[in-house]
């Protein structure tokens, strides 16, 4: 366990862990919600790196997307709306040991969390960021999200919403200190585990928006995408993310992109019109705020003792 | 209780009654040695002579209030803050105030720009900032103007003051100048002019920057203290700017005590009384610092906010000695959260601000009320609503902090009530929010954060230490929230406990953490978080009060005012009148048998810093009369007619004030 001393060394053995040993209550997601195949990703990456659920820990906010906490069976952290980034950045603070997935949706991260989404990427703590963004406020019943598509209509903006929408990729490249931005679809398998796996690999904060179906209120938004892959472009380099080849012959549209190359990132970025996927940038040089915050973890008593009685010398008549 | 919890090892004390003794050790010490007698008729007046008069022995006096105001600036509050470091290290007692200006870089000679110090010294422990001053050295007048203007000083207080603009080349300064001159002593004050800036051009070509040592020769002198000791200090703090600033400075004190000893008509000697223990000086906020250390927290959670921020300051330069971290979130909101993450998957973490801070972190709070995440909030109050008053002192957000979130959100909620306090209630705070498993919120406010005042030194004990994050297995058979159905306790799985999987959750729950609409869920796991309050009541103490336990009046206060009520208690009851007073440290829940404390007395009132409705104001009558926090609360806890009396003059209540009040109502009730 890295840097955990003293206070921390109860470590049980690892034990073998089949896909049942990570699933917890019944997903109450729409059928065909995106949200599943989400779940079910993680699940499995889960399983396949052999993630000990004791030291898992999910953190959502408040939404459709943010349920899905409850449907993992490791440690989660359900919290309030737009608040996961801090939930869980305070996990991560004093925490090395732990494995720590972000749930987040729409209106949680670009809407009222957005100055938290801004900062997580600057403070670039190893987190595995799932953005589910499914362009509208799903939970409580279609409204317009920060990501609704101008024109697209929602119950506050019934002649349809009047604004630009807002491209969370471009925004996240935008952040000086952003470390891994990705992106996916729900709905091809093979793609979204492995943009999840290379996620969950990269160390430091690791940025995914999955383009996520909501059959419910968004389907003719992405119903077009699905049924016709010649409208997604597959962003393909060593660097970037491996999924099935096979399984990536479904899609004709490739652009070669060096997920080194920002400046690219920002251009290819700009169509969100565009279903691009795969990895926009990734950088292993970005300053890691949790190697700050977790120093000093594992002291003694004796040595804080020791220390206090330094400290109040500075007081001392 | 015992058998919730899983493992015989856990280092969380469940043993009920262990409050009892702890709590009582930790709120140590009720009662002190206050001064008494006003200082007004400790005072004699001081007349300077040009002629020296070195000879003379200082006059032995009981104590005294002090104040330096210059411009921002010019260093008054490092001269007071040295002044008063020095008194403390000489054995007297101390309490001292900032006087901050109004903005960062006002304009000079601008009553807005005045800054300073107040010290109150005495023989013995002082608990409170006095009322008038007894000497003020100021640098020019219209930072005087600024004292005057808040009531600082009396007919009679000694004006030390900086004569050389009387000299000054501008004419309209000379004018405002000689104008003041007449102000002062119109108003009775003994103004003593002095050459401060001759003096001190004769070492160094900026007077504005060596004024203030200057003064604190002179005050030395005054004070007679020993030179020896300020001139290390001097080369302590100047260490860094070597030799040559330190012997300027050291000059430039030599000369303003020289100058004081051959000019001043009286000086004074307070006489120490040595505390047998060691001890140690500090203000609120380094106490509170301090006490997050001392209690094995490790993570401090912040968005800077006046006066809360120097608890941070203070932690952020010790806190790697104990392993711990402050961070500096991108708002308030998202420093309780960031709190809370950390709280969650390991030990009790702190965060720390002021009113509007708290008003921003209510939707946390509860959360962490909910889902039973231990924490620690220290709210340093300041002059509200909104912005309100950043620098200055008032007690308004206990109700803020009571209801802080939406729905019912039960938490503990205590109040130190001196510096000293400060630090213990942190270890206290950590403990109850581990046991209790919620928030617990500290009140403190800008008059605490910033006075000093020298207490004995704590032991440090591993004891007051958080225990190590528990990683064993956890009993799977035990659900996260194992309400204990006569106390509502239970223990929590924190992550790395195999066994202990769940997902905490804002929303309503059952035992097991699952998201829970049924009715009789809901209504049981309401009465659990409500009922640990309860529980905790049961193992307080009851208060003991100031004076006899019978009487016409009791007093009742928390937090920052103890002194100040203590003393005006004391002066009334030295006249023979039945009045006693009650400090609270416990606000939520109250610390138990008040009713019947308050029965014995036939009249009760609160005194606050916080706004209430007077009674006889156009249309405040019975019905309309809004009563101040405190006093609303007791009154619907006891349904007894408690009274209060409160202001919010943006600084501490002079003990003279509260006392004019209590000789009022004890008029009427003489007259009823
Ligand atoms: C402070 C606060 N404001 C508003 C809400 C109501 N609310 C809950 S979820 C939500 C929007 C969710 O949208 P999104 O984040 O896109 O998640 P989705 O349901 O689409 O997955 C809103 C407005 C809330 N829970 N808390
Ligand atoms: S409303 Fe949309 S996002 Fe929410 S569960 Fe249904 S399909 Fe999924
Ligand atoms: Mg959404």
């Amino acid at each position: 366990m890295q840097g955990l001393k003293k206070d921390w060394e109860v470590e049980a053995p690892p034990r073998e862990c089949s896909l049942e040993d990570y699933m917890g209550a019944e997903p109450r997601w729409c059928p065909g919600c995106g949200d599943h195949s989400v779940l079910g990703a993680v699940q499995r990456l889960a399983r396949d790196k052999q993630l000990q659920p004791e030291r898992t820990v999910v953190v959502s906010g408040i939404g459709c997307s943010s349920r899905f906490p409850h449907y993992m069976k490791t440690y989660g952290f359900h919290g309030l709306h737009g608040r996961a980034f801090p939930l869980a950045c305070g996990v991560r603070s004093r925490r090395p040991d732990l494995d720590i997935f972000v749930v987040t949706g729409d209106g949680d991260c670009c809407a009222i969390g957005t100055a938290h989404w801004i900062h997580a990427i600057r403070y670039n703590m190893d987190l595995t960021v799932l953005l589910l963004d499914n362009n509208i406020y799903g939970l409580t019943k279609m409204q317009t999200s920060p990501t609704t598509r101008p024109g697209e209509r929602s119950n506050t903006h019934p002649k349809g919403s009047v604004l630009p929408s807002l491209n969370p990729i471009q925004v996240t490249l935008g952040i000086e200190n952003a470390s891994f931005v990705a992106q996916t679809i729900d709905w091809h398998p093979p793609h979204l585990y492995a943009t999840i796996k290379a996620a969950h690999e990269h160390r430091g904060l690791s940025f995914v928006r999955v383009y996520q179906r909501c059959p419910h209120y968004t389907s003719h938004i992405f119903a077009p995408a699905q049924s016709d892959p010649g409208k997604v472009v597959v962003m393909t380099h060593p660097d970037g993310i491996h999924a099935d080849e096979v399984a990536m012959k479904l899609f004709p549209h490739r652009v070669n992109h060096d997920p080194s190359n920002l400046e690219e990132a920002r251009k290819l970025a700009k169509d969100d019109e565009a279903f691009i996927i795969g990895l926009f940038y990734k950088s292993d040089e970005c300053a890691r705020y949790d190697q700050a915050t977790s120093q000093g973890i594992g002291m003694t008593g004796m040595e804080k003792v020791a220390a206090m009685e330094r400290a109040l010398d500075r007081f001392a008549l | 209780m015992q058998s919730l919890h899983p493992k015989p090892t856990t280092p969380i004390n469940s043993t009920k009654y262990h409050y009892l003794q702890e709590l009582a050790f930790q709120l140590l010490p009720y009662s002190r040695v206050f001064l008494r007698g006003t200082s007004s008729k400790a005072m004699q007046p001081v007349i300077a002579v040009n002629e020296p008069v070195s000879t003379r022995t200082p006059r032995q006096i009981d104590q005294h209030i002090v104040e330096i105001v210059s411009d921002s600036g010019e260093g008054a509050q490092t001269c007071g803050q040295m002044f008063a470091s020095l008194c403390a290290r000489s054995g007297n007692g101390i309490w001292t105030v900032e006087i901050i200006p109004a903005e960062i870089e006002p304009p000079a000679r601008s009553r807005a720009g005045a800054s300073g110090y107040r010290i109150r010294l005495g023989s013995q422990p002082v608990t409170n900032a006095g009322d008038t001053a007894d000497v003020v050295v100021a640098f020019n007048e219209q930072v005087l103007y600024s004292r005057i203007d808040t009531k600082a000083l009396r007919p009679g207080t000694i004006v030390y003051l900086d004569q050389s603009w009387a000299e000054h080349q501008a004419e309209d300064i000379r004018i405002k100048y000689a104008e003041a001159i007449k102000d002062f002593d119109r108003l009775g004050y003994i103004v003593v002019e002095i050459p401060i800036e001759r003096e001190c051009k004769k070492h160094t070509d900026d007077a504005r920057r060596g004024k203030n040592m200057w003064v604190l020769g002179l005050l030395c002198a005054l004070y007679d203290l020993d030179m020896d000791m300020v001139r290390g200090d001097i080369a302590k703090r100047f260490a860094k700017k070597g030799e040559g600033v330190i012997r300027k400075n050291v000059l430039l004190l030599e000369d303003g005590y020289d100058w004081a000893v051959r000019h001043t008509a009286e000086r004074f000697h307070i006489p120490a009384t040595k505390s047998e223990k060691p001890m140690v000086v500090m203000n609120g906020n380094q106490a509170i610092g301090l006490g997050v250390m001392a209690a094995g927290m490790e993570l401090c959670a912040m968005y800077p906010i006046t006066p809360a921020t120097s608890a941070s300051h203070f932690l952020a330069s010790a806190f790697d000695q104990v392993g711990g971290f402050v961070h500096q979130a991108e708002d308030e909101i998202a420093a309780i959260g960031f709190a809370i993450g950390a709280s969650y998957a390991g030990k009790t973490a702190v965060t720390i601000t002021s009113g509007p801070g708290l008003a921003l972190k209510t939707e946390f709070i509860g959360l962490a009320v909910m889902a039973e995440v231990p924490l620690v909030i220290v709210v340093v109050q300041r002059g509200g609503p909104s912005t309100g008053l950043p620098t200055k002192i008032e007690q308004g957000d206990l109700l803020a902090a009571l209801y802080a979130s939406p729905g019912d959100s039960p938490k503990i909620i205590i109040a130190p009530a001196t510096i000293e306090e400060c630090f213990h209630f942190m270890i206290t705070a950590r403990k109850l929010a581990e046991e209790f498993r919620g928030p617990v919120m500290v009140l403190t406010d800008a008059n605490l954060a910033t006075g000093q005042q020298p207490f004995p030194r704590p032991k440090c004990s591993e004891a007051w230490l958080a225990a190590p994050v528990d990683q064993s297995d956890w009993e799977k058979e035990i659900p996260p929230f194992a309400w204990d159905e006569e106390t509502g306790l239970s223990q929590r799985p924190i992550p790395g406990q195999r066994g202990g999987e769940h997902v905490v959750t804002g929303l309503a729950h059952d035992r097991a953490s699952h998201v829970a609409y049924e009715s009789a869920i809901n209504q049981q796991s309401m009465e659990m978080r409500s009922r640990k309050l309860a529980v905790l009541q049961s193992t307080l103490k009851q208060p003991a009060v100031h004076g006899a336990n019978e009487g016409d009046l009791l007093v009742v206060g928390w937090g920052s005012t103890l002194g100040a009520i203590e003393e005006a208690v004391d002066r009334v009851r030295a006249d023979g009148h039945r009045v006693s007073s009650l400090h609270l440290r416990f606000l939520s829940p109250f610390e138990p048998g008040l009713k019947q404390i308050f029965s014995r007395f036939k009249n009760v009132m609160t005194v606050e810093i916080n706004y209430s409705d007077e009674p006889g104001k156009p249309y405040i009558n019975e019905e309309s009369r809004r009563y101040s926090q405190l006093a609303m609360l007791l009154r619907a806890r006891t349904l007894m007619d408690i009274d209060c009396w409160s202001r919010v003059p943006g600084s501490p209540l002079p003990p003279a004030m509260i006392e004019n009040e209590l000789r009022r109502r004890l008029q009427v009730m003489r007259n009823a």
